[in-house]
C-alpha cells in the first residue's frame, strides 16, 4: 500500500505497510541514513526528525500518521547553525547520537532563539549520550543561539540563508 | 641499531602501511581502529609531520585485509603502538623519497620493503601537539552514510537473530510459515528478506512462535559477593611482600564491590557478511580487531583464515568487547543461505543489552594497618572477580555468541584475563600506586560462571581504584589527616604528585564548602606504567545525591591531540560517573531483566557533571593513552565526595539515591 508523505519539501510515495515506522522508510526506501536505530521504542533520540517542525523520534512513528504533515530530516536541516557549532567545539566522540540532538536543538532554537544553558539541557534530556559528549553538546547550541542571534541581523550570511532553506519547507 | 616499534616488527614491510599515489596523497593504513575516540585523527597527524606533507594529504585507510595486523584496538595503547609504528613507517618513506616530491616519484620509489628502524625521525612537526578537528566528525555531524549500519551493498538483504529467552535454552521447535528465508541451526535461529521492516516483524513472529528449553542458571543479583568468592578460583598473586603486618599497629578493613555493567552503546551491533564461495566469506565489521575476528570465524567454520576477509566500519561508540564481533558471526551464519548475497544484521535494543558480554562484577577486602604517626603499615589486598577477557578466539575458543548456540556447539569458558604485560585484568591497577610496605596483593578469578563478561574499559582498574582510593579515605580520615595530604605523604612519583596537586588547586580543595555538598579525590596511574589522572568530585546530597562537577588533571607524556586528550578524558569521567552512580546490570535467576534505557539507565543531559580538564604537559615523555585513565579515579572521587557531603560511605556501587538513603538508615 502507498502512502504520500513530504519528505524535506518534496511529496514522497512510500510502497510499505501503513504501519511501518517512518525510520525504515527514511533509510531503506528514501536512502535518507542520517535519522539513526538506537532503540525502537523513542526513548533514546537517535532517530529524531521534525514532523510539522516538531521533534518526532522516526522509529515508532508509523507512515499513516504522517499523511498530510511535513517531515524534515538531517538532511533537509543541513547545514544548519547548530552543526558548525558542534564541528568547532569538537562536540562529539562517536557521533551516533548527534544527527538526533542537532534535529532537536535546530527546533529549540527555532523557538527561542538565545535559551538558557537550562532550557538546553532540559530540551536535550530526551537524547542519550553514551560517549560522555554531553558538555560540548550543551556548549555548541549555546554557541548556535549566539550566533544565530547575531546573524539576525546580518543577515547576509551564509549559513542564516542556508537554515531558511532547509526549514522553509514546514511551512 | 634500534628495534623496530612493536606492531611495525610483526608488520615491517611499508607498502603494508603506506601508498603514496601520483597525485602526491597518501593512503595510511592501519589495524587500529575508529571507535569514537578519534585515534585516525591522531595517527593522520603524526604520519603527516613524519611525511613532510599537510594533513589533507594523507588519507586514513580503515582496517582490513590489506592492511597491517594490530591486534586488537584496546587498553589504551593505540597511540603508543600504532603511533610510534606510523611514526617509524612514515620517516622510512619520506627517507626513501629522499627530497624527491611524492607526486613525480611515486611509481618509481619501491615501498615494498622492509622498515629500517633507525631511520631519522623528524623532531618538528607542524600538526602533533595541536587541537587538529577530527577527520571523521564532519560525516557524522551532516548526517552522511559513514557507520556501518548505513552500509547498503548492491542487493543487500537484511537479516535478524531470535536470540534464546535465558542463558543455556535451547531451541523445541519453531512453526511460523513465511516467504521469508529462515535459518536454522541447532538453537540458532534468524531470518532474512528484502524489506528491513517486515524481517523485524518476521522476527517477532518467529520469537513469538518458537518453544524453547530452558532452566535458572543465574547468581542471586542481591548477593554477587558471594557467587564471587565461592569459585572455584585461580590465584593470581600480584605482589607479596613476605613481612607480616605490625602487631601493634591498628587495623582498618573495608569491602568494596560493584556489579555486573553493560557497554550499552547508542546504537545496537552490526554485521554484514556476504560468501563469495563455498569456502571463502567477506565481512563487514565494527570490531576491535579485524584479523583476531577473522580468525575466529574461520576456526568456527573449519574455514581457512585467509579466506575469511574482514573490513573495519565504524559504529557507534566501543567501550571494549561488545557485540560488535558477536553480528559479524550473525552475519556470516545468516549469509551462508543466500550465497552470493550480502546479508546486514542489526542486532535489538533488548539483545545489545543484555546479551553482549558483560564488564565483571567484582568485589575487594581491604586489611591495612596504620603505625602510630597514622602512615599506612601493612596493605593486605583480595579481589574476586569473573576474567575480563572473552574475545574472539581467546582460550582456544571462537568467543562468538552464536557459535555456542549450534547443532555443534562450541564451548564459552569463563573469561580469562590479559596477561601482566597486557597490563591485567582482574589485577589491572590493583597494586596501589603509592609507598606502602608489607604488600600482599592477591586476584580471585572465577573459573566456571554462566554470565559472558569480558572487557570493558579500565577492565579491574575501575573496581581496584575505587576500593584503594576510598579506602586511602577511610584511612586518612581514621590517622586525623587531609585526603590530599595523606596521599601525598604516601606518593613519592613526581608526576603523581604533580596531578594531584594541580586538580586540587583548581577545585579548591580545602575551601568550604554549602552545607551537604562535598569534595572528594581520587587518583591514579592507569595500568600502573600508562597515563596519570587525578579527580576531584564534587558532590551535592540533598534530596538527591548529584554529581555537579568534576575537576580533572591529567598527563599522558608526549600529547599529539590536546583536545583529543581533553575529549577522551571528558568522556571517560562523563560515562565512569555514570556506572558509579546509576548502572547494573538487573537479571532474575534465569534471564537478564535490565533490557532497554528505562530498566538499565543511564546518565542524562541534566544529570552530567560539568568537567573540567587540565593537561599537565610532560612533553619528553612517552605518550600514553586517555580513554581509559579517568575512570577509576573518577568513581573513588564521587564515592569520596557522597562522604564528605553527608558523612556516609557507599561501599558498593552503585551510589544511587537509595543507596546512599540506605547507608544513612544502617548509621542511625
Amino acid at each position: 500500500m502507498t502512502t504520500t508523505i513530504t519528505v524535506n519539501g518534496e511529496p514522497r510515495d512510500i510502497d510499505a505497510d501503513p504501519g511501518t515506522p517512518l525510520l525504515y522508510a527514511l533509510r531503506n526506501d528514501l536512502g535518507l541514513l542520517g535519522a539513526r536505530f538506537g532503540c525502537g521504542v523513542g526513548v533514546c533520540g537517535a532517530c529524531m526528525v521534525h514532523v510539522d517542525g516538531t521533534p518526532v523520534p522516526s522509529c515508532d512513528t508509523p507512515l499513516w500518521s504522517l499523511r498530510g504533515k511535513s517531515v524534515v530530516t538531517v538532511e533537509g536541516l543541513s547545514p544548519h547553525p547548530v552543526q558548525e557549532a558542534f564541528l568547532d567545539g569538537q562536540a562529539a566522540q562517536c557521533g551516533y547520537c548527534v544527527t538526533g540532538i542537532v534535529m532537536t536543538a535546530a527546533a529549540l532554537l527555532e523557538r527561542d532563539a538565545e535559551p538558557s544553558r537550562e532550557a538546553v539541557m532540559s530540551a536535550l534530556d530526551r537524547h542519550l549520550c553514551r560517549c560522555g559528549a554531553q558538555q560540548r553538546m550543551v556548549e555548541a547550541v549555546l554557541q548556535a543561539g549566539r550566533r544565530d542571534s547575531d546573524s539576525d541581523s546580518d543577515s547576509d550570511s551564509d549559513s542564516d540563508s542556508d537554515r531558511s532553506s532547509g526549514t522553509g519547507t514546514e511551512a | 641499531m634500534a628495534a623496530l616499534p612493536k606492531d611495525l616488527a610483526a608488520n615491517p614491510i611499508l607498502s603494508r602501511w603506506i601508498t603514496v599515489h601520483r597525485d602526491g596523497t597518501v593512503d595510511l593504513r592501519v589495524g587500529k581502529v575508529e571507535l569514537g575516540q578519534g585515534i585516525l585523527t591522531a595517527l593522520a597527524q603524526i604520519a603527516a609531520d613524519e611525511l613532510g606533507v599537510g594533513l589533507a594529504s594523507v588519507r586514513m585507510r580503515a582496517a582490513g585485509p590489506d592492511g597491517p595486523d594490530e591486534g586488537v584496538t584496546a587498553g589504551s595503547m593505540s597511540v603508543t603502538d600504532a603511533g610510534a609504528a606510523v611514526r617509524v613507517a612514515a620517516a622510512n618513506v619520506r627517507a626513501l623519497f629522499a627530497g624527491r616530491p611524492f607526486a613525480e616519484h611515486a611509481d618509481e620509489v619501491d615501498l615494498d620493503v622492509p622498515a629500517d628502524p633507525d631511520v631519522p625521525l623528524n623532531a618538528a612537526g607542524a600538526l602533533v601537539g595541536r587541537d587538529v578537528p577530527r577527520l571523521d566528525l564532519p560525516d557524522k555531524v551532516y548526517g552522511r552514510p559513514r557507520y556501518l549500519q548505513d552500509m547498503r551493498l548492491p542487493g543487500q538483504l537484511f537479516g535478524r537473530v531470535i536470540r534464546p529467552p535465558s542463558r543455556g535454552a535451547a531451541l523445541v521447535s519453531v512453526d511460523y510459515p513465511t516467504d521469508l528465508t529462515v535459518v536454522r541451526d541447532g538453537s540458532f535461529l534468524g531470518v532474512i528478506g528484502p524489506d528491513e521492516a517486515v524481517v523485524v516483524r518476521a522476527a517477532e513472529a518467529l520469537r513469538a512462535a518458537s518453544v524453547w528449553r530452558e532452566h535458572d542458571s543465574l547468581p542471586d543479583e542481591n548477593d554477587l559477593g558471594k557467587f564471587l568468592r565461592d569459585g572455584p578460583h585461580e590465584i593470581l598473586a600480584v605482589a607479596d611482600d613476605g613481612e607480616t603486618p605490625p602487631p601493634d599497629d591498628a587495623t582498618l578493613t573495608a569491602i568494596y564491590s560493584r556489579p555486573f555493567l553493560a557497554h550499552a552503546s547508542i546504537a545496537p551491533s552490526c554485521g554484514i557478511a556476504r560468501w563469495t564461495a563455498d569456502d571463502h566469506v567477506e565481512v563487514w565489521s565494527h570490531s576491535q580487531g579485524v584479523y583476531p575476528l577473522g580468525r575466529a570465524i574461520a576456526g568456527a567454520l573449519g574455514l581457512d583464515p585467509g579466506n575469511v576477509e574482514v573490513r573495519h566500519v565504524e559504529g557507534a561508540g566501543c567501550y571494549g568487547h561488545n557485540a560488535a564481533d558477536d553480528a559479524a558471526f550473525d552475519a556470516v551464519l545468516l549469509a551462508r543461505a543466500v550465497p552470493g548475497v550480502p546479508v546486514q544484521v542489526l542486532w535489538s535494543r533488548q539483545d545489545e543489552l543484555s546479551w553482549a558480554p558483560f564488564a565483571s562484577a567484582m568485589t575487594a577486602d581491604v586489611i591495612a594497618t596504620l603505625g602510630a604517626d597514622g602512615r599506612i603499615s601493612s596493605w593486605r589486598y583480595d579481589v574476586f572477580s569473573q576474567g575480563h577477557l572473552a574475545r574472539p578466539g581467546y582460550a582456544g575458543v571462537p568467543g562468538l555468541l552464536a557459535a555456542t548456540t549450534l547443532a555443534a556447539p562450541a564451548d564459552y569458558p569463563a573469561a580469562v584475563d590479559p596477561s601482566a604485560a597486557s597490563g591485567h585484568g582482574t589485577m589491572r591497577n590493583a597494586v596501589p600506586g603509592y609507598d606502602v610496605p608489607r604488600r600482599r596483593i592477591t586476584g580471585h578469578r572465577l573459573l566456571e560462571t554462566p554470565i559472558r563478561s569480558s572487557a570493558m574499559r579500565a577492565l579491574g582498574a575501575f573496581l581496584n581504584v575505587f576500593a584503594i582510593e576510598s579506602f586511602l579515605d577511610e584511612a586518612a580520615e581514621r590517622a586525623g589527616r587531609d585526603a590530599l595530604a595523606y596521599r601525598l605523604e604516601h606518593l613519592t612519583d613526581p608526576r603523581g604528585r604533580r596531578v594531584l596537586e594541580t586538580a586540587a588547586e583548581a577545585a579548591g580543595w580545602g575551601r568550604s564548602l554549602p552545607e551537604g555538598t562535598g569534595l572528594g579525590i581520587g587518583y591514579a596511574r592507569y595500568k600502573g606504567r600508562g597515563g596519570y589522572c587525578a579527580v576531584v568530585a564534587r558532590v551535592a546530597a540533598d534530596a538527591d545525591v548529584r554529581v555537579e562537577r568534576l575537576t580533572i588533571a591529567v598527563d599522558v607524556g608526549r600529547v599529539i591531540n590536546p583536545d583529543g586528550v581533553r575529549n577522551q578524558i571528558e568522556g571517560g569521567a562523563v560515562q565512569a560517573t555514570s556506572w558509579t552512580v546509576r548502572e547494573r546490570v538487573r537479571f532474575d535467576r534465569r534471564q537478564v531483566t535490565s533490557v532497554d534505557w528505562l530498566s538499565y539507565p543511564i546518565l542524562r543531559f541534566s544529570e552530567v557533571p560539568s568537567v573540567d580538564v587540565t593537561l599537565v604537559e610532560s612533553p619528553g615523555d612517552p605518550s600514553a593513552g586517555a580513554g581509559e585513565a579517568a575512570q577509576g579515579p573518577t568513581a573513588a572521587a564521587v564515592g569520596n565526595a557522597v562522604a564528605a557531603a553527608i558523612g556516609v560511605r557507599v561501599r558498593d556501587l552503585p551510589i544511587t539515591t537509595d543507596a546512599v538513603v540506605a547507608a544513612i538508615d544502617r548509621m542511625a
